[in-house]
């Protein structure tokens, strides 16, 4: 009889092989979207075929726990916002370092030798970091914890501490040294549970801007921790291997990409508590000018070049679609209109491409920071809507928790209107020199409404 | 992974892999980061295949209740990750014909 568990093999490979054509495809906006179904097809193969895995048992408990899990990410998935999508990824990524950290406990709670063990232990203290991390990355976004840093003296000292216990008790989940008369029953829970307190100490004290780049840390990590699960098995599961593998490469190529956008280390990220410590005296002079909806509708009327740089007030208050009305309508009126899109505006990279692109704005009019940064001096009017951080000088001084991280230059701009909910201040709680900028206006209101009103009140200007 | 043969080709696999992952992501533009991080997300969810078999190959009770957790989580992390994936990619789909729809 043909031996079907010798479809496996094969089938893995070609696996992999989509799962690259498909990263592939999704590195260009017109092929982005075949390159997740192809991913996709050969994942559904590639879980079907496991079920031919030999001596496997248990597949009722199986079938039942991916359609309750299977259920829950489906339905999850399909009714959130798009607004929501970045704590949704922390949320997935939590999932898959949790389901990695439980492959360890399984291997580790069976038969393993000195270096599937090691490896097994490793990939669970990676995977329940991630899981921990991820969760707690995901109830900030979520606003189900402060989003600010929370921090307390000793803190880093505590978190060493976690990280040095939980590696002593994964040496002794492996060895297991008979001087000590506790069983892998006892080891076990200890080891997981110091991972997953570190994971969660390790992700308290970050907050503000420094999100993005904790969530693309922890989504290499779970790829990290898959792969090294992918050896826990009596013959390495070399799809896991690989794919974990790509992933983890990837994710931290990412988060470099992204931590070097903000100028700012890794362990700067980890460990500065950004956003925590106010300036003790502020330079600021000035004060805050408010306008109203119509003053801004004449200003716009009369020039010739917008720019709009959007941040993640634009994503709070749904604004996307009346911004591309906006835009629209200026546009009609021979006003040429760009969109500044910083790196780290909203809270992922790309978020504000995503949720333009979602309104039907036109890439050509997105320009990246860099682009677009010498082109402010030359404009008539740059309308930041729900953008702090990224739009704020005091990253050009000496001293500012801000300092270095490249801005929008706003500032140079003839007018700045900015679109603000109200007095508060951005996600990293830092003062923004801007607002109080002679050629700073402020805008109170929710984003959507005030976009909203400013398209009402320049249509009746024609 | 018993023998020493088993051991280095495993190294080469895991070198090869991690160059494959970098060479592959360095090519993508700065708009699609989101959906890339999302498309990696997805992609981890290959421990779904090494939850089944975890939990396939479990003995004891113990064995199969934390493989069945492992399973749950595995699958809501791919099923989660392709539907959020693909929902981000649809906006920039210029052929599909509601552009502009709300998610």
């Amino acid at each position: 009889m043909f031996d079907f568990s010798s479809l496996i093999d094969p089938i893995y490979i070609a696996t992999i092989f989509f799962f690259i054509i498909g990263l592939q495809r999704m590195s260009h906006p017109l092929t982005a979207r075949s390159g997740i179904v192809w991913a996709g097809a050969a994942m559904l193969i590639a879980t079907l075929v496991t079920f031919l895995t030999p001596g496997l048992n248990n597949f009722a408990l199986i079938a039942i726990a991916i359609v309750i899990g299977g259920g829950f990410g489906y339905i999850a998935a399909k009714r959130v916002a798009m607004t929501d999508m970045p704590q949704m990824i922390a949320l997935y990524n939590g999932m898959g370092g949790g389901a990695a950290a439980g492959i360890s406990a399984v291997a580790l709670l069976g038969t393993t030798n000195a270096i599937t063990g090691s490896l097994a232990v490793i990939g669970g203290l990676i995977g329940a970091v991630s899981f921990a991390g991820s969760l707690i990355a995901f109830m900030k976004l979520q606003g189900w914890m402060r989003p600010r840093p929370i921090t307390f003296t000793g803190q880093q000292v505590l978190n060493m501490a976690v990280l040095i216990l939980a590696i002593v008790s994964g040496v002794l989940v492996i060895t297991q040294p008979s001087w000590i008369p506790l069983s892998i029953g006892m080891y076990l829970p200890l080891f997981f549970t110091l991972s997953i307190c570190f994971g969660v100490l390790m992700t308290l004290p970050i907050g503000g801007a420094d999100m993005p780049v904790v969530i693309s840390m922890y989504n290499a990590f779970t790829g990290l921790a898959v792969a090294l699960d992918g050896f826990s098995f009596a013959t390495p599961n070399y799809a896991m291997v690989i794919a974990g593998i790509i992933v983890g490469a990837a994710g931290s190529l990412l988060t470099l990409n992204m931590a070097r956008a903000m100028n700012r280390s890794i362990p700067n990220v980890f460990f500065g508590a950004f956003g925590s410590k106010e300036e003790k005296e502020t330079h600021i002079q000035g004060s805050m000018k408010s306008t109203d909806v119509d003053d801004v509708a004449v200003m716009l009327a009369f020039a010739t070049k917008v720019i709009i740089a959007p941040g993640y007030g634009m994503a709070v208050a749904q604004a996307q679609q009346k911004v591309k009305e906006l835009a629209d309508l200026l546009e009609s009126r021979d006003i040429r209109v760009k969109f500044a899109i910083h790196p780290v505006a909203g809270r992922m990279p790309g978020h504000m491409n995503v949720l333009l692109a979602e309104a039907g704005v036109s890439y050509d009019l997105l320009f990246d920071r860099d682009e677009v940064n010498p082109e402010f001096p030359g404009t008539d009017v740059v309308l930041v809507i729900g953008a702090n951080d990224v739009v704020n000088p005091a990253a050009h001084r000496q001293g500012s928790p801000l300092f270095g991280m490249p801005i929008l230059d706003v500032e140079q701009a003839e007018n700045v209107v900015v679109l603000k909910r109200g007095q508060g201040k951005g996600f990293a709680g830092i003062e923004n020199d801007l607002f109080y900028r002679d050629n700073t206006r402020l805008l109170y209101g929710d984003a959507r409404e005030t976009v909203a009103k400013l398209v009402q009140a320049l249509k009746k200007l024609s | 992974m018993t023998d020493m043969t088993t051991f280095w080709t495993s190294v080469y696999i895991v070198m090869l892999a991690a160059f494959t992952g970098y060479v592959v992501i360095s090519r993508v533009p700065v708009i699609l980061h989101t959906p890339l991080m999302s498309g990696s997300n997805f992609i981890h969810g290959i421990v779904l295949v090494g939850a089944m078999v975890a939990l396939g190959l479990a003995t004891t009770p113990l064995q199969q209740v934390i493989g069945f957790v492992a399973v749950v989580l595995g699958a809501a992390n791919v099923t989660g990750g392709y539907v959020v994936t693909e929902r981000i990619l649809r906006m920039f789909d210029r052929s599909g014909k509601k552009p502009g729809k709300r998610g």
